[in-house]
């Protein structure tokens, strides 16, 4: 085991899998010359040379285009997205092009591709650059949508991404890139679709993935002070959901909380709700409860930042309500 | 300034009472120390005394109302002061209690005329379940629970946001530790017409019940063990049957005559437990428990202390009959208000039986035996019989199934009785 930061796991990822598979290559701007926006590429150009490690111009749809035109013919791209507020522009290749080719061709071109880059919000970054877009993607069927929190899970998951067989959309984020966490020495892989206990308690789950895991865990550190024991369930893939998962760890506690980055308004927790109310009714002492983003474009001022994200707090104060302890 | 009523903790385990009467009328002049009200707790009847000056304004509870303690009943003021805030709010607290003596004796109505149509529902006698009185807020997890374990949701107060019953109320409810008040009117309830009267259930039942629940299991059995001087009964069924065919019986038909004629004479223990309260049946239908190839299984005889030992010993006859070929109706095995079950023909000397809830006693019949035993000072060759009489202590206390068999005992060691 070494510690590692999420940044350091993800650049681990894609030279493993580089390394491994001559038809892997990483495209988007900045990955190669000045090594990453956030230095997820580091060292990539050096080891693999230009034609595995692309600096693309400014133009996402562009490039996202090429990439999954690539994949149809053999290739298997990984395109970083700057942000994922900037890949809007490159949405159509996403949703049109990656998410339906299998479908439309019939069968005939599958699209090996990964589409990663920070998603949500870090600090002060402003109401167009601060956004989840989890739900828009996860909407589409056709594409995978993972968002790890962990540099444990960063590393295994984008693993399997690169080597799964049709679009994965990647979501990391920009406050993680820093965090440290254990990852094993050798390889291993994380599977697609498999949600992770990341802690066992009885009272209470809380349903969460990406950032927010870490919110949901240091909940569950304080809750348990209280004598309030949390699962706490990382989705880790958010697209295809693994319910299974879910109903068997709100079947124990039953109640939950659903933590998200995103909005309320059709947002993750509101399918989550839904498959929870479908399966597990005869099981539920209180309603599902939410936490996400007020439902306004992110603040840019600092104060009222801060009262629009989602937090330990209002995590808290919804947990307590579940369990008729407010 | 208005001095506000509680439902006060009267004993140091009291967790609701009832108030048992009110000993002054709205309107009456109030001084701090005067008794307002006498209160039923868990142990005894208790006062309820003034804590403030002024006119009693408002009666909060109706007498014979149960209410938890903490909650208002009552309102003391000026003859002159608005106390509106103060009654409304006690209604939106405490919505089982209502707000004025006179809406709370027209309340009864509803659970009453729904257990009647309960009863002229059902054409045989079978025991009724318990009756929710209206729509309650609940988890669908309160709601599985209640239903596996069979506790009537809306018998319960729930602690949850808006009276909303939840996992820890049906919890409350099986551990016997209801904090959550039942509020029911506490008054017997007889139904025109119908075969039983029910009795909610006083403090002293619902802490014996409690107390006794959480010490055995869910029901809280005690066993009484008699043994019986039968020679009388012996002969009597000799002499009878000298009389020709037409008066053979057996010694078990005399015992189940027996036990109906004294549970006729003892209602106390011809019950049904229904968790809120216990269901006094003013018929006897005593359950036979025969044993078959499939299984025990217990059909009854109706009326049975209606019936005299001929008709007794010819449908208990025909009975165990059909049982054994598996001829029975449901009609024919449910509705008994208590059991006898005799395992004397083969050659038990003594046995306990389990109750069949919400039955609350079954009688175990042992074998005859013939018993070197004192008679008049010398030692006599008598046929003797036990039995032992399992009770329910949630419905029957030790003296009042004693007193049963003191009357069965008496009957059959003197069957004659049972011509009269």
């Amino acid at each position: 085991m070494s510690i590692i930061t999420y940044r350091e796991a993800l650049n681990q990822a894609l030279r493993e899998e580089m390394s491994r598979d001559d038809r892997v290559y990483l495209m988007g701007e900045e990955v190669g010359v000045y090594n990453g926006a956030y230095k997820v590429s580091k060292g990539l150009l050096e080891e693999f040379g230009e034609n595995r490690v692309v600096d693309s111009p400014i133009a996402e749809l562009g490039f996202a285009g090429i990439g999954v035109g690539s994949a149809m013919v053999g290739l298997r791209p990984v395109i970083e997205f700057m942000t994922w507020n900037f890949a809007l522009l490159a949405i159509d290749q996403v949703v049109n092009s990656a998410a339906k080719m299998l479908y439309m061709s019939g069968g005939q071109y599958n699209v090996p591709i990964v589409f990663r880059g920070p998603n949500g919000a870090a600090l002060q970054l402003g109401a167009q650059h601060s956004q989840a877009f989890e739900s828009w993607l996860a909407h589409i069927p056709g594409i995978k949508v993972c968002s790890p929190g962990t540099p444990y899970d960063a590393k295994g998951l984008l693993k399997s991404a690169i080597r799964d067989d049709n679009p994965v959309v990647f979501l990391e984020g920009e406050m993680l890139y820093n965090t440290k966490g254990e990852v094993p020495d050798g390889e291993y892989l994380i599977p697609l679709g498999k949600a992770d206990l990341k802690r066992a308690g009885s009272d209470c789950t809380i349903v969460t993935s990406g950032k927010m895991v870490l919110v949901a865990m240091q909940v569950a550190d304080q809750l348990a002070k209280d004598g309030i024991h949390l699962d706490v369930l990382d989705l880790l893939t958010i697209r295809p959901m693994d319910v299974e998962a879910i109903y068997a760890s709100v079947r124990k506690t039953q109640r939950a909380v659903v933590l998200e980055e995103g909005w309320e308004i059709c947002g993750i927790g509101a399918q989550v709700v839904d498959f929870i109310q479908r399966e597990c009714f005869d099981h539920l002492d209180a309603p599902v409860l939410r936490v996400h983003q007020a439902d306004v474009p992110m603040p840019y001022a600092k104060g009222l930042e801060k009262i629009a994200k989602p937090d330990a707090a209002k995590t808290i104060a919804a947990v307590k309500q579940v369990m008729y302890r407010a | 300034m208005a001095t506000k009523i509680f439902m006060e903790a009267l004993s140091p385990t009291m967790e609701e009472g009832r108030l048992v009467k009110w000993n002054m009328p709205e309107g009456a002049a109030v001084k701090s120390g005067d008794v307002l009200a006498e209160v039923e707790t868990d142990k005894a009847v208790m006062e309820l005394v003034a804590r403030g000056d002024g006119v009693l304004r408002k009666q909060l509870v109706a007498e014979g109302t149960t209410a938890p303690v903490g909650s208002l009943v009552g309102v003391i003021a000026a003859a002159d002061e608005d106390i509106a805030a103060l009654v409304s709010g006690a209604a939106a607290a405490a919505p089982a209690s209502a707000p004025t003596p006179a809406a709370t004796s027209a309340a009864p109505a509803a659970p009453t005329a729904a257990r009647a149509a309960a009863a002229s529902g059902a054409a045989a006698p079978t025991p009724a379940a318990s009756v929710s009185t209206g729509p309650t807020r609940s988890s669908p997890l309160a709601r599985r629970l209640a239903r596996e374990s069979g506790v009537d949701v809306g018998a319960i107060a729930g602690s949850g946001p808006g009276g909303r019953v939840i996992k820890r109320d049906i919890e409350a409810v099986l551990a016997g530790s209801a904090t959550s008040a039942v509020s029911r009117p506490p008054s017997a309830v007889s139904v025109p017409g119908a075969d039983y009267t029910d009795q909610p259930l006083t403090q002293i039942r619902k802490t014996i019940a409690r107390r006794l629940a959480e010490s055995i299991g869910p029901i809280p059995t005690f066993y009484l063990t008699a043994e019986f001087d039968m020679t009388r009964t012996v002969e009597m069924r000799a002499q009878a049957a000298g009389m020709g065919d037409e008066f053979k019986v057996s010694v078990n038909d005399i015992v189940l005559k027996a036990v109906a004629t004294a549970l006729a004479a003892h209602p106390e223990v011809n019950a049904h437990w229904l968790g809120d309260r216990i269901r006094y049946f003013n018929r006897v239908h005593l359950g036979m428990a025969v044993a078959t190839d499939d299984g025990l299984i217990v059909p009854v005889i109706f009326d049975a202390d209606q019936k005299g030992l001929r008709e007794i010993s010819h449908e208990s006859r025909e009975l165990a009959a059909s049982a054994r070929e598996r001829k029975l109706t449901p009609e024919q095995y449910t509705g008994s208000t208590f059991s006898v079950s005799n395992l004397g023909m083969m050659q038990i000397h003594q046995f306990t039986a389990i109750i069949n809830p919400p039955e609350c006693g079954i009688l175990a019949i042992g074998a005859l035996e013939d018993t070197p035993v004192v008679v008049d000072g010398a030692i006599a060759v008598r046929k003797r019989m036990r039995v032992t009489m399992s009770c329910d202590h949630r419905v029957i206390d030790g003296a009042v199934g004693a007193r049963f068999l003191q009357d069965l005992r008496r009957m059959l060691e003197n069957p004659l009785m049972l011509v009269f």
